[in-house]
C-alpha cells in the first residue's frame, strides 16, 4: 500500500478542456492523480461549474523592459499575464537598448525569475539595434542563461531579402525559429490604418494588405529554400491567410498567429480617431476578421498571441497619425477568443487550449506544455467561468498602461484561478499580491 | 450644430448656412463693415500648419462679427516645444475662449480637440481629411455664378463639377466631394492614377466617379472645373509625377481653355500659374478665384455666428 501525498491541492469536479468533469490534484509543482492524494489534509477548491484549461503561453508580448517602463515592466507585465490566465509569456526584442546582446536578453529573464507569476521567455533581435543591417548574435542569446529560441525583430520588418535567408539559416542550425512581422516598408510609408475606401474617406494614410502577404510569401519561399522553421507574427488579412494555407500544402514550415483583436474588431473604430485603435498591422475589414478565425479553426493560423503592447496615455491621447501603435491585451484575450471563436461554434475549449497553450510552447520550444492537464505535466492550470460577461473597465487591467480597445466592451469569460508551476498566482480572480518564492 | 467639423451635412442644413452666408455678404457693399453680432465673444485661431489665406479670412470674418479674435500659431508656440495637442487644446479652453478654429497637419485633430475642450470648433482645415469652410465657400461662390442675385434658397441641382488634381491627399477634394453632392451636383474626380483615392467595390472613390483622362472630362463640357493646388515636390514621394507630365495630362492649358466653353475656373489658391492652370485661364472672365476669396469671408461670417451667437448667449 503506498503512502498518500499530504498538503496537495485538489480542483475539484471541473470540466477538463471544457469535456469530462473530474478531479485535478496538484502537488510539488506537478499534477498527480487525485487517487492518490490525501483529501484531509489537501486544500480543496470547487471547480463546479468551471472549465480547466492549461496555463496559457503568449508566444508575443510587449514587456517594455528595459526603457519603456512608463508603459509596462517586466513585474507589471506578467501581474496582467497572470490575471488574463498565462503561465508563461515571451518578451518582445524591441526595448531600449535592443535585446540584441546576452546582457539584455538575461536582463529580462532574470527580471522575470524575480517577478515570478509567469514564466518570462526572452525572445531575441534578428538584427542587431533592429536596424535590419546585421544579423545579431543568435548563438549567444541561444545559449546565454535566457536560452533563446525565438527571434524577432517585431515592430519592424527583415525587409532584406538577403538576411531574411541568413537569419532563416542561422536560426535552424540552433534549433531556433525566426518570427517575422510582415510589412512591407515601400507599400507602408507613413501608414496608419488600413488601407480601404474608409481610409480615403477619413484622410489617413492606408497600409494595404499586399503588403504584408507579399512579405510571408517571400518568407515562405525562403523557408522552403533553407528548410528552416518560419513564424509569421499578427497575420491580419485575408491575403495572408491564403498564403499561409499555400505554403502549408506545399509542406513549408511555416507557423502563423493572429491577435485576439484582429479576430473580433474592424477598422470602422478609426472613425472615432481614437489613438487606442491604432495598432500594427492595423485593423481590417470584416471580410479579413472573418477570414481569420476561419483560418484559426481549420489550423491555417496555429496559435492565438497578444501582441500585448502597453503605453503610456500620452502617447495615445493625440491625433491619430502621432499615436503610437499598439494595444494591451494579455487580460483580455481569453475572453476575445471565447467570443470570437467558442460562442461562434468554430472551436471547442480542446481547440482553445491548443491554440493558446500547447502550440505557442510548441514553437517557442517551452518545455511542459504538451500534455495538458495530464497526471505528471507541470501544473500550469487555469480555472475559467465560461458563465460570466462582463463589461471591461479599467480595474480589470492589471499591467501599467491601460490602452485597451476593449474597454467599455461586454466580453464573456473570466479568469478564477491560476498556477503556475503549482503556485497560485491567481485567486478568485485576483492576482498574488506577491511573488511566490523563485518563480517556478 | 455645435461644431464644424466636416462638410457632410444635410441638404437643408448647407442651404441655409449659404443663404447666412449671403446675408453676411452684404455687409461688403456697405462703407462700415461691422456688425455687433458676437460683440464680447473671443475666438482663437489655433494653427498648427502655416496658412495666410484662411487664417486672415477667419480673422476679418470675426472681426466684422465684432468679435476678439487672436491668432495662436503652432511654430514659436508651446506647441512647437513638445506640449501636446490635447494641452494645448485644453490651455486654450482655460482662458475662457468661446470658440476655436483650428487648422492642423493631422487629420481628425479637429475632431478629438471637440471632444477634449467642450467649446465649439471649427475645422479650419485638418491634413489630408477635410477643410469645410473651403467647400462652402466654393459652393456660395458657385451658386452666385449660376443663379446671381437670385441664388437664396437655391441648391446647385445637375450643376456638373469636375475636380481636378491630388485627389487623394487634398482637404478640398474630401469636403467638396460631400458638399456638393448633398447640393444636388454631379462631382467627378480627375487625376493621374497615383492621385486618385482606394476605389470602393463598386469602383466608386469617395463615392464618386473618377476619371484618369482631364481631355475626356473637358469633352463632356462640365460647368464649373475645380483646380487644386499641386505640390509635386512633396506629395506622394516618387510616384507623383514630374511637372512636364502634370502639365501635359492635368494642367487647364490654353489649349484646353479653349474647348472649355462657359465653365467656371475655380481655384483654392494659391496657384501655380503654368501648373494648374495657365495664366491666361487663371485671368478669364470665367475664372471665380477672386470671387471665392470674397465668398470665404462670407460664409465664414455666417459659420462663426451660427456657432457662437447662439450657444453662447444660452450659457451666459
Amino acid at each position: 500500500m503506498t503512502t498518500l501525498l499530504m498538503n496537495a491541492t485538489v480542483l475539484t469536479d471541473a470540466s477538463v478542456l471544457g469535456g469530462e468533469r473530474r478531479d485535478l490534484a496538484i502537488h510539488a509543482g506537478v499534477l498527480v492523480d487525485p487517487a492518490t492524494v490525501d483529501r484531509g489534509t489537501a486544500e480543496v477548491v470547487d471547480a463546479a461549474g468551471l472549465i480547466a484549461l492549461p496555463g496559457l503561453v503568449d508566444l508575443h508580448t510587449h514587456l517594455r523592459q528595459p526603457g519603456g517602463e512608463q508603459a509596462e515592466t517586466v513585474a507589471s507585465g506578467v501581474r496582467a499575464a497572470a490575471a488574463g490566465g498565462y503561465t508563461c509569456v515571451f518578451a518582445m526584442a524591441n526595448t531600449n537598448p535592443v535585446a540584441d546582446t546576452p546582457a539584455v536578453v538575461e536582463q529580462v529573464h532574470r527580471l522575470g525569475v524575480q517577478a515570478g507569476l509567469a514564466t518570462v521567455r526572452p525572445i531575441g533581435a534578428v538584427t542587431v539595434g533592429l536596424a535590419g543591417e546585421r544579423l545579431a548574435d543568435m548563438t549567444m542569446l541561444a545559449q546565454s542563461a535566457a536560452r533563446v529560441t525565438v527571434f524577432s525583430d517585431d515592430g519592424r520588418c527583415v525587409a532584406d531579402a538577403e538576411l531574411m535567408r541568413r537569419a532563416l539559416e542561422h536560426a535552424a542550425s540552433i534549433g531556433g525559429v525566426v518570427a517575422q512581422h510582415a510589412q512591407d516598408p515601400h507599400l507602408t510609408r507613413g501608414s496608419v490604418m488600413h488601407e480601404s475606401p474608409l481610409a480615403a474617406e477619413l484622410g489617413l494614410a492606408g497600409w494595404p494588405s499586399v503588403a504584408e502577404a507579399s512579405i510571408v510569401a517571400r518568407d515562405a519561399m525562403l523557408a522552403e529554400l533553407t528548410g528552416a522553421r518560419l513564424h509569421v507574427c499578427h497575420v491580419s488579412t485575408l491575403e495572408t491567410v491564403e498564403v499561409v494555407r499555400a505554403a502549408k500544402a506545399r509542406g513549408i514550415a511555416v507557423t502563423a498567429e493572429v491577435t485576439p483583436h484582429h479576430l473580433l474588431l474592424t477598422e470602422e473604430l478609426v472613425r472615432s480617431y481614437d489613438g487606442r485603435f491604432k495598432v500594427n498591422p492595423p485593423l481590417r475589414a470584416e471580410r479579413d476578421v472573418l477570414a481569420l478565425r476561419e483560418a484559426l479553426a481549420d489550423g491555417t493560423i496555429d496559435i492565438v498571441a497578444t501582441d500585448h503592447a502597453p503605453h503610456a496615455p500620452e502617447a495615445k491621447q493625440t491625433a491619430f497619425a502621432d499615436a503610437a501603435f499598439g494595444m494591451v491585451g494579455l487580460e483580455t484575450a481569453l475572453g476575445v477568443v471565447q467570443q470570437a471563436m467558442v460562442e461562434t461554434g468554430l472551436l471547442d475549449w480542446a481547440g482553445v487550449a491548443r491554440v493558446m497553450s500547447t502550440a505557442p510552447a510548441a514553437i517557442g520550444s517551452e518545455p511542459g506544455y504538451d500534455a495538458p492537464l495530464e497526471v505528471g505535466s507541470p501544473a500550469h492550470v487555469v480555472l475559467v467561468d465560461p458563465d460570466a460577461r462582463a463589461v471591461i473597465d479599467v480595474s480589470r487591467l492589471q499591467g501599467r498602461s491601460t490602452n485597451s480597445p476593449f474597454l467599455g466592451v461586454e466580453l464573456p469569460g473570466r479568469v478564477l484561478h491560476v498556477w503556475h508551476g503549482g503556485a497560485r498566482t491567481v485567486a478568485d480572480g485576483r492576482v498574488g499580491a506577491t511573488a511566490p518564492e523563485g518563480g517556478r | 450644430m455645435k461644431h464644424l467639423l466636416t462638410a457632410a451635412m444635410p441638404r437643408d442644413e448647407a442651404i441655409a448656412l449659404l443663404d447666412l452666408a449671403e446675408d453676411m455678404h452684404q455687409i461688403q457693399d456697405r462703407e462700415l463693415k461691422k456688425l455687433p453680432a458676437l460683440r464680447g465673444r473671443t475666438v482663437v485661431n489655433l494653427f498648427f500648419e502655416d496658412s495666410t489665406r484662411t487664417r486672415s479670412s477667419f480673422e476679418i470674418a470675426g472681426k466684422w462679427l465684432s468679435a476678439d479674435v487672436i491668432n495662436v500659431s503652432g511654430k514659436g508656440s508651446s506647441a512647437s516645444k513638445g506640449e501636446s495637442l490635447r494641452d494645448t487644446g485644453l490651455t486654450i479652453a482655460a482662458m475662457g475662449v468661446d470658440g476655436v478654429v483650428v487648422r492642423s497637419g493631422a487629420s481628425g485633430a479637429p475632431a478629438l480637440l471637440a471632444e477634449w475642450i467642450g467649446r465649439p470648433v471649427i475645422n479650419a482645415g485638418d491634413g489630408t481629411h477635410e477643410h469645410p469652410t473651403q467647400a462652402l465657400l466654393d459652393a456660395f461662390a458657385l451658386r452666385r455664378r449660376i443663379h446671381g442675385d437670385a441664388a437664396r434658397g437655391r441648391a446647385l441641382d445637375g450643376v456638373r463639377v469636375a475636380i481636378v488634381g491630388d485627389i487623394a491627399h487634398s482637404r478640398v477634394a474630401r469636403s467638396n466631394a460631400l458638399l456638393l453632392p448633398a447640393l444636388g451636383a454631379e462631382v467627378t474626380l480627375v487625376g493621374p492614377a497615383a492621385f486618385l483615392p482606394v476605389p470602393a467595390a463598386d469602383g466608386t472613390r469617395l463615392g464618386l466617379r473618377a476619371e484618369t483622362s482631364l481631355d475626356a472630362v473637358i469633352d463632356e463640357q462640365p460647368d464649373a472645373l475645380m483646380l487644386l493646388r499641386v505640390q509635386l515636390e512633396r506629395q506622394a514621394g516618387k510616384v507623383a509625377p514630374s511637372a512636364g507630365e502634370y502639365i501635359t495630362g492635368w494642367s487647364l492649358t490654353d489649349e484646353r481653355l479653349a474647348r472649355l466653353g462657359g465653365a467656371a475656373i475655380m481655384h483654392p489658391g494659391p496657384m501655380n500659374r503654368g501648373l494648374e492652370l495657365s495664366s491666361r485661364a487663371a485671368d478669364a472672365d470665367a475664372s471665380t478665384v477672386l470671387a471665392q476669396v470674397t465668398a470665404g469671408v462670407s460664409v465664414r461670417m455666417a459659420v462663426l455666428y451660427s456657432l457662437l451667437a447662439s450657444t453662447t448667449e444660452a450659457s451666459r
